[in-house]
């Protein structure tokens, strides 16, 4: 007993050199606190790198002009509104999706499940996370799309639908392990009192536990909602890219096109510091904006907890 | 219907949407392996593309994706590690470090085609890199920096006060902790993050898009200010842009891309449960 313990005292503790100055250490320290600090710079950094190539865009087309309905570059004409639209019709849907799988997955995953099921379940979403989105996107074009096609009797498979598939798919990885998080963070003695009246473990999950556990599930959602909205390869792959207006639920099962789409397919055209190129900037601004907000109600949220002793 | 009986239904219920969560996944990486891998010979991953991609190898795609994950490497690790060592072992909960972290969870949220506009942007118009490599690998490691530091903070923290201490108590300064003590003790699991961050970075295609790839370029690449094919854009390409290509050649692309973002995947995975399981704390 004793020789364990002092080996794995040798184990930590190494010589200490002698240091080779206060200055020498002075320098380290500072470096690191730089390094610390960098991420601001590279997240200010790209906010003004998308402003000094998008903003242009929003004198030379007028600001009606840029949220009006006609994406026909060809003609002139800038309306991101087809394309917002067509982002905003991807992801709800594909939330739509993930959100019910995603909760019961991790309700299963922590609740439910015997160990082996968990043991193998949580590897195989982890690979999931891994898995390259072009590769998805290629997989939808082969194998999705004509499903869809063939199920709605549709001239095409590329739909928006098809998008919010795959989408759902790639945002359940995050979706599930913050749920999952937001489930473990809830005390043993609330479930125990819901089992103590009475209850049965079915009723005490999903009037006790989840409720519990919402504040942290909404984080999930927009976490898996930020996720969604930046996605380009698959959608871009699986949707159909028309640039129309979804004006109703129908669109749902038609081509659409989504704004990270629309940037990845034009820009590789456009000539440098064309209103073309600009209004390509410009849309990124707007995803910045987006998904920053998105992110930021999310991290508040799950900086709240922290400090409230919620999550670990 | 008893309570019981209720229960076990919804029990079961749960257990078959677990399923449909995870049949989709085995199925992609199922049909992927088996129809790709019977593509794979010698010569599809070691000799250059010929007759419009449609036949010969992707030799030129490997070695890219290869040498954008290096040069990621090379700027991220250091970067993300020493913000990690900040972040765990200076920083004090004041408003800036506050703002360093509303930074990261950011910076893990922009999409990843706005960070490949912004390496156009900067890398290669602002700063003249061109469509290179040195362009790709800058922008990718932006983007891998969150992933980087949040796992490698973790690792650090995970790292038992009490050694910190009897370091201070032995005369230790507190960069030498740091030194000899945390950083060795926290290396399994730094590793694993920067594993799982260069991972995403190597299947990334938005990002590299404007930045380094090249549709078709049979030649290896020289110098950083090369562009170059890569695997995941190649991948693209040969899906949507060229008509006619040979089912088994997209096959053997996804399946050499799945591969090693998979077997790089794994290989995190050992390491950490191999060094959670020696730990001794």
């Amino acid at each position: 007993m004793s020789g364990a313990a002092s080996g794995g005292a040798a184990r930590v503790s190494p010589p200490l050199r002698k240091s080779r100055t206060r200055a020498g250490e002075f320098a380290v320290e500072a470096f690191i606190r730089v390094l610390g600090f960098s991420t601001i710079g590279f997240v200010v950094l790209i906010f003004l790198f998308l402003l000094r190539e998008g903003v242009p865009a929003f004198f030379e087309v007028p600001l009606n002009g840029f949220f009006s309905t006609r994406w026909y570059p060809t003609f002139k004409l800038f309306g991101t509104l087809p394309l917002i639209l067509g982002s905003v019709l991807v992801t709800v849907a594909s939330i739509a999706i993930a959100l019910p799988l995603g909760v019961a997955t991790a309700v299963f995953v922590r609740e439910v499940a015997p160990r082996w099921a968990r043991e193998v379940l949580k590897p195989v979403i982890e690979v999931l996370a891994g898995i390259p989105s072009v590769v998805l996107g290629f997989f939808g074009m082969t194998y999705v799309a004509p499903l869809v096609r063939e199920l709605l009797g549709a001239p095409t498979g590329l739909t928006a639908f098809s998008g919010a598939l795959l989408l759902a798919y790639m945002a359940l990885p995050t979706i599930i392990s913050v749920a999952e998080d937001a489930l473990d963070s809830v005390p043993r003695s609330y479930r125990d009192a819901g089992l103590a009246m009475g209850a049965t473990r079915w009723q005490t999950i999903w009037r006790v536990v989840v409720p519990a556990g919402r504040s942290g599930i909404l984080t999930a959602v927009m976490l898996g909602m930020g996720r969604a909205i930046g996605e380009t390869m698959a959608v871009m792959m699986v949707t159909g890219n028309a640039a129309v207006m979804p004006t109703s639920l129908a669109f749902l099962f038609k081509p659409v096109r989504t704004m990270t789409a629309t940037i990845a397919a034009e820009m590789g055209e456009v000539a440098r510091g064309s209103t073309h190129y600009h209004a390509l900037f410009g849309i990124g601004i707007i995803l910045f904006v987006l998904t920053f907000l998105i992110n930021l109600a999310a991290a508040k949220a799950i900086f709240q907890k922290r400090r409230r002793g919620g999550l670990r | 219907m008893s309570r019981s009986l209720l229960q076990t239904l919804g029990f079961i219920l749960l257990g078959v949407v677990a399923m449909i969560v995870v049949a989709p996944i085995l199925l992609v990486v199922g049909t992927i392996v088996a129809r790709g891998i019977s593509a794979i010979n010698w010569e599809f991953i070691s000799s250059m593309p010929r007759g419009g991609m449609r036949e010969g190898g992707i030799l030129p795609a490997i070695v890219g994706t290869l040498l954008l994950t290096l040069g990621t490497a090379l700027v991220a690790v250091p970067i993300g590690v020493g913000g990690a060592i900040y972040l765990s072992e200076y920083a004090r909960d004041t408003r800036l470090t506050r703002a360093i972290r509303l930074a990261i969870v950011n910076l893990a949220g922009i999409p990843s085609i706005v960070y490949g506009l912004f390496g156009l942007g900067m890398f290669v118009l602002f700063l003249r890199f061109g469509t290179s490599i040195l362009a790709g690998s800058l922008t990718l490691a932006i983007m891998t920096l969150p992933v980087i530091i949040s796992t490698a903070e973790e690792a650090l923290r995970a790292v038992p006060q009490d050694f910190r201490t009897v370091s201070a108590s032995l005369g230790g300064s507190r960069w030498q902790a740091v030194q000899h003590i945390v950083l060795p003790q926290a290396l399994p699991g730094i590793i694993t993050g920067v594993i799982l961050g260069l991972l995403r970075a190597a299947g990334e295609t938005a990002p590299i898009l404007f930045t380094v790839a090249a549709f078709y370029l049979p030649r290896l690449p020289s110098s950083p200010l090369d562009q170059t094919m890569a695997l995941p854009y190649h991948l693209y390409v040969i899906t949507t842009q060229v008509p006619g290509m040979p089912l088994s050649v997209q096959y053997g692309t996804a399946f050499v891309l799945l591969a090693l973002v998979l077997s790089l995947n794994i290989v995190a995975t050992v390491i950490r449960s191999h060094f959670r399981r020696r730990r001794q704390w």
